[in-house]
């Protein structure tokens, strides 16, 4: 059985006077132990608050959250509050995106590390202290004696993101969330990171869900890559079918949309036209067709369905032919 | 550390010449003045030529300003002329200043007691009944003035709760020490005397809490409103870790600054609650002497009071500002 098993997970959010806006629409997908699953999309596909979802992190009020997310036989979805707590932080750890304003600016890094010790692991502050401090030793931290007692600002963006890790890992969790964890880092420390997280969930057989909008983190990283659109999984594959044979519109087209270092000097990039505001509901067409270079008239009548192609789940009435170069080329 | 508040208290010299100077001139462009407070309407030309002489007002306003500041340099304020005649300033404010203290003392304490958590709370439940009652509830409390509502508790209150009308008057039998009527009592082990001196405090000290109480309220509702949606309170869930310590180590603290800020300000306001606090609740401290002063015209008192409530208002603020850098490590290390 796997480790998390998420079935048809939805996120509404209403406010008062507004529409109710479903952020995420039946996402399905499963993690195994020890496994890594990338969720790419661009900001607003939903790949966040299924994050939230999954933690529980989501607003009580404003938030309704449908489905099931079940982990080790439970489905978190029905704990309370306090069980949900127990959860958090010992077998369910999470990476945010901004390391600086993820930590606390008024509490040095050592207590931000050895609080989540003492509230699973019982430790009392002392011992928590020296577990702590291996834990940066760990995350690759240098001087991690000094680096307990300082705060959050004393420290460069990519120790600070190291000790996020190390807090998200303390107590040893069977599964790590991270959410755009490079993002907010130069491009040299993304790549440290990322072979830091890499190492990291081996050693300890953490499974990792990782989302990101940078295919480089997914190809890097990933087992299984679930893209998502408008809060639905338009494709599911496994890494390097997903690469070598996008079938989606939308994956072929955020494919082609990466700069390459072989390409032609001079060569345009191909864009994904429109942006995200240009959606429309899924309830009867397929939010990305006022954007897809494929786009047919079924697509803005009916809702594409979800086929199982050989391993590969695809949602999507006329899909790319394998082999296709990058659609037209869009002036910029 | 260290030289910021050397820097601020040589500051605070300044602030206090420039002042008792502007007070000095204010005083005496005041319609009136101590003789005519002292010898009435009906007085004789030389009886009041030789009462200004005497109390060296026929000297020009520079020669008794510096006249001032000299005998002031040896601690010597002058003589009341209209609160308590013939006791010397600084006498009169040293009895008097305890009482003052207390009742503020005990009134900060009530605001911070009750407005923080009622702040927390209210942030923490925006939108709720509990927030809308409360957000209504303390402005009402701003804007009840104080002396109806010290009337209020005074009149109503103190029969419904059995507790005195009145404030604590100096002659009690108690021992004193400090001159503050709660410590006294346990510095001595005259515990009844300290709880009776908590028994006349607590209305007054809860009339003259309203606005700063109100104030806090308002202040960490909105500070805690501003935390919560911070990215580390979202960490700080994402650990598991129980509601108390998310509420003190994570959101509180870092809702204290504007908090402090406050207090340090509401002390300003707290002088001047206290005037009408004491008035009607017949408190022999410093507002009472102020507004006795006031009618009076007795100068010296007037500006030492003044002056006094002046450094007790810088110093407060100094210390808040101090206090910052031990909530706040980004400030510390600047």
């Amino acid at each position: 059985m796997a480790l998390l098993e998420v079935r048809d997970l939805s996120v509404v959010f209403q406010r008062k006077g507004e529409e109710p806006f479903r952020a995420v629409d039946g996402v399905s997908f499963d993690v195994e132990p020890g496994q890594t699953v990338g969720l790419v999309g661009e900001s607003g596909c939903g790949k966040s608050v299924t994050s939230l979802a999954i933690m529980g992190l989501l607003p009580k009020r404003g938030a309704t959250v449908t489905g099931t997310v079940t982990y080790d036989g439970t489905d978190l979805l029905k704990l309370s509050d306090k069980q949900m707590r127990d959860k958090r932080g010992s077998e369910l750890g999470m990476v945010f995106q901004d390391p600086l304003s993820s930590l606390n600016p008024v509490v040095p890094i050592g207590l931000q590390v050895t609080e989540v010790l003492e509230r699973h692991r019982g430790m009392p502050r002392k011992e928590a202290m020296i577990e702590a401090k291996d834990l940066l030793d760990k995350v690759g931290i240098p001087d991690p004696n000094r680096r307990l007692k300082e705060y959050p600002h004393q420290l460069s963006g990519g120790m600070r993101q190291r000790a996020l890790i190390a807090i998200a890992l303390a107590c040893r969790p069977k599964l790590l969330i991270a959410d755009e964890p490079t993002t907010a880092l130069d491009v040299t420390i993304q790549a440290q990171i990322l072979s830091l997280m890499k190492e990291l969930v081996q050693d300890l057989g953490t499974a990792l869900v990782m989302i990101t909008h940078d295919l480089g983190v997914v190809a890097g990283l990933c087992d299984e890559v679930n893209v998502l659109y408008g809060g639905k999984v338009v494709e599911k594959a496994m890494r390097h079918k997903l690469f070598a044979e996008p079938r989606h519109p939308y994956t072929h087209g955020l494919l082609a949309s990466i700069p390459r270092l072989d390409a032609a000097p001079g060569e345009k990039l191909t864009p994904i036209r429109g942006s995200v505001a240009d959606n429309i509901p899924w309830t009867s067409a397929c939010a990305f067709a006022p954007r897809c270079p494929n786009a047919l008239d079924v697509c803005v009548q009916v809702t594409p369905p979800e086929e199982d192609q050989l391993g590969r789940l695809l949602r999507c009435h006329n899909p790319v032919v394998p082999g296709t170069p990058a659609a037209e080329e869009v002036p910029v | 550390m260290l030289r910021y508040t050397i820097r601020r208290l040589v500051q605070l010299v300044g602030v206090v010449l420039v002042l008792s100077l502007l007070l000095f001139a204010w005083m005496r462009s005041l319609p009136g003045g101590p003789v005519s407070a002292l010898l009435g309407e009906r007085a004789t030309p030389e009886s009041r030529e030789a009462l200004t002489k005497q109390l060296g007002l026929d000297q020009p306003i520079f020669v008794q300003y510096f006249k001032f500041l000299g005998r002031a340099a040896s601690g010597d304020f002058g003589v009341s002329t209209g609160v308590q005649p013939g006791d010397s300033a600084l006498d009169i404010f040293l009895q008097r200043f305890p009482a003052t203290i207390e009742l503020s003392f005990f009134a900060i304490v009530i605001a911070i007691a009750v407005g923080v958590p009622l702040g927390y709370l209210a942030a923490k439940r925006r939108g709720g009944w509990f927030d809308n009652f409360s957000v209504i509830g303390s402005l009402i409390g701003v804007a009840v003035p104080v002396f109806f509502l010290a009337y209020v508790l005074k009149d109503v209150a103190s029969d419904a709760l059995g507790l005195p009308s009145f404030g604590r008057q100096g002659d009690i039998d108690a021992t004193r020490v400090t001159g503050f009527f709660t410590l006294d009592g346990l510095l001595t082990g005259e515990f009844d005397a300290t709880l009776d001196a908590l028994e006349h405090l607590i209305l007054p000290a809860i009339a003259l809490a309203t606005i700063p109480f109100a104030v806090i309220f308002r202040i960490t509702r909105a500070a805690v409103l501003d935390v919560l949606d911070e990215d580390f309170v979202r960490t700080a869930e994402s650990k598991g870790l129980t509601a108390p310590v998310i509420r003190r180590r994570h959101v509180l603290r870092n809702s204290m600054l504007p908090v402090v800020t406050t207090i340090g300000l509401q002390t300003g306001a707290l002088l001047s609650g206290a005037v009408l606090t004491e008035k009607v609740f017949v408190i022999p401290g410093v507002g009472q002497a102020l507004a006795i002063g006031f009618e009076r015209r007795d100068y010296p008192v007037l500006l030492l009071l003044i002056i006094m409530a002046t450094i007790v208002y810088v110093v407060v603020n100094l210390l808040v500002d101090l206090s910052y850098a031990l909530i706040d490590p980004r400030i510390r290390t600047r």
